[in-house]
């Protein structure tokens, strides 16, 4: 599709003269992405900016998933799952051999559709990826703790029931958990992938809420089918398709500008709720 | 009630279900009071603190206990370590449909219905004999490992292979290694299946008789050390039972022993693997 705009025009002019690579951004590079034989990402080039909130929209299929799963290299652990094109986090390949894939996914958090707290206690589910990353020491734990179950709203819910499982919380409950957990590490990038959708309106508010305020100190990319919620959130928007099977970008821009004058005739189709 | 038992038909079926269901406890409560009945009366300190005397008619089973319990310890020690490193490799490092983890699993499956009888005669022949290690403690407990091992993988792989996939992804997303989700997320998870693994190969090992005849012999005095011979229970039972007459009301004290022994391995097992999924294991 021409209607992808070259790289240059998208990256904001605010950020790029002052620092070349500023913190937290990504960018995709004719990324392609296969299960098998199957290819179900054709040459995605897609800059996220640093710093703001990236909404990733389009039809059920058309690799959202897929694609977000190659930002912090969860394709990883799919077999038989191939890519090529690059991918770039500050500037730097992250498929390159010398990359600690450990530390990029301590910087980039994802959280997953369905909320996926470990079946351990609420405490353990953030202090233990914590002592695993080397933060040893309990006073710091236990304040990251505080601080992050205060950031995601769930201190005052959970101050008096830290020991018990996490998989006693409610659906909301265990999301914004996961969130928290996500951020005690200090991540510089989130992931979302459809973070509100297996939640009830309520709490699906309240957690939108939360993405809305996180995006002062981190860099998020959101999946999401909800585009009232990407329309109200986001700064930008990226609309992908599937043609002929294969997921590709049409169209990414501001979001006031995809949403109201998209360029490509899909994307007004879509954003009108014709297709889709 | 019942909500899934059809509600018609249920006349004949359902008389057939229960007597067969009456039956299975009828046969296991005339097993227990049979060995109550006999044995209790036998069962002392000093039946448990003495060592058998005239082939065992009189006295008691120290020794045996002694042995028994060096036979299970060893037999443990061999299989856990060797079943996990197993099942680790076939769950997470195999793809389930490749020709190498389709043949492991079922040599596996093979192996474990093999007849213990033929895990003595290798177990003799090879550790006994081969290895030189003659009748011991060591080669007994070590041919019981051979024997229960496939059981502990296979479940042990079962376990492992019921983690959702989601708990993977959520710990790779976290930067965690793979260690450190397969020890606190992993294999807590496969607790249950370890559980249901370790009850019955542990059962299957602490009842064994035939495979020990071979491999750690008959000797029923205290055993020195791992090379020693020893007997144990099931072995002594049996040969009260079967060689020695006059012995049958030690066998049943012995055999009253052997009922509590395995109550005790399952009260036990189920506490420290119920402890485990709670906190993760602590490596
Ligand atoms: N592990 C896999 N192996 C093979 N094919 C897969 C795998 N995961 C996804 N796919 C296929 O890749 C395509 C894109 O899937 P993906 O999950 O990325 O879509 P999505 O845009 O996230 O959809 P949804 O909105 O429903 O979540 C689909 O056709 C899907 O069937
Ligand atoms: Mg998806």
């Amino acid at each position: 599709m021409s209607t992808v705009p070259p790289l240059t025009d998208f990256v904001s002019t605010k950020i790029a003269p002052a620092k070349k690579q500023p913190v937290g951004l990504i960018e995709t590079k004719n990324l392609s992405l296969f299960y098998g034989l199957k290819q179900v990402l054709q040459s995605v080039c897609l800059p996220i900016e640093a710093g703001k909130i990236t909404a990733i929209v389009g039809p059920s299929g058309c690799g959202k998933t897929s694609l977000i799963s190659t930002l912090n290299r969860l394709t990883d652990l799919i077999p038989d799952c191939r890519i090529s094109g690059r991918v770039l986090f500050e500037g730097s390949d992250i498929h390159a051999p010398e990359v600690d894939v450990i530390q990029l996914r301590r910087r980039i958090g994802m959280i997953f559709q369905n909320p996926a707290p470990f079946p351990f206690s609420i405490k353990k589910n953030i202090c233990f990826p914590l002592r695993e990353h080397g933060i040893k020491d309990r006073k710091e734990q236990t304040e990251r703790l505080e601080t992050v179950l205060r950031d995601v709203g769930l201190w005052d819910e959970v101050k008096d029931r830290l020991t018990q499982n996490a998989l006693t919380l409610s659906g909301g409950q265990q999301q914004r958990l996961c969130i928290a957990r996500a951020l005690a590490l200090k991540p510089q990038v989130l992931l979302m992938d459809e973070p509100c959708a297996a939640l009830d309106p309520l709490s699906s508010a309240v957690v939108e809420d939360l993405i809305a305020a996180l995006k002062e100190h981190y860099t998020i990319v959101i999946v999401t089918h909800n585009l009232a919620q990407a329309k109200r959130i986001s700064d930008a928007t990226a609309f992908f398709w599937s043609q002929n099977g294969m997921g590709r970008l049409i169209e990414q821009g501001g979001t006031k500008q995809v949403f109201e004058a998209p360029q490509n005739a899909l994307t007004a189709a879509y954003i009108s709720g014709v297709r889709g | 009630m019942n909500r899934l038992a059809p509600a018609k038909n249920e006349g004949f079926a359902g008389f057939v279900l229960w007597s067969v269901a009456a039956f299975i406890v009828a046969v296991f409560a005339w097993l227990m009071a049979d060995i109550l009945i006999h044995g209790a009366a036998q069962i002392s300190w000093d039946f448990l603190s003495t060592a058998p005397e005239k082939a065992g008619r009189r006295g008691g089973i120290l020794p045996i206990l002694v042995s028994t319990l060096l036979i299970m310890g060893v037999c443990l020690l061999a299989a856990l370590p060797i079943a996990l490193g197993t099942a680790i490799l076939l769950a997470e490092f195999t793809p389930e449909k490749s020709a190498f983890g389709r043949m492991v699993r079922r040599a596996l499956d093979v192996l474990a219905g093999v007849p213990s009888i033929v895990f003595g005669l290798f177990g003799n022949a090879f550790f006994s004999v081969y290895l030189g290690l003659g009748f011991s403690i060591l080669s007994g407990g070590l041919t019981l490992a051979c024997m229960i091992l496939p059981l502990l993988i296979r479940t042990l792989e079962a376990g492992l292979r019921a983690n959702p996939a989601r708990d993977r992804l959520a710990a790779a997303a976290l930067g965690l290694s793979y260690g450190a989700s397969l020890r606190h997320i992993l294999l807590p998870g496969a607790a249950p299946a370890l559980l249901a693994g370790l009850l019955l190969g542990g059962g299957r090992a602490i009842a064994e008789t035939a495979a020990l005849v071979y491999t750690s012999g008959y000797v029923d005095r205290m055993p020195g050390s791992l090379l020693d011979s020893g007997r144990a229970l099931s072995v002594h039972i049996f040969d009260l039972s079967m060689n020695v007459p006059g012995g049958d009301q030690n066998a049943y004290a012995s055999a009253l022993v052997l009922i509590v022994l395995l109550f005790i391995v399952n009260v036990t097992t189920a506490g420290i693997v119920s402890r485990w999924r709670k906190t993760g294991l602590a490596i």
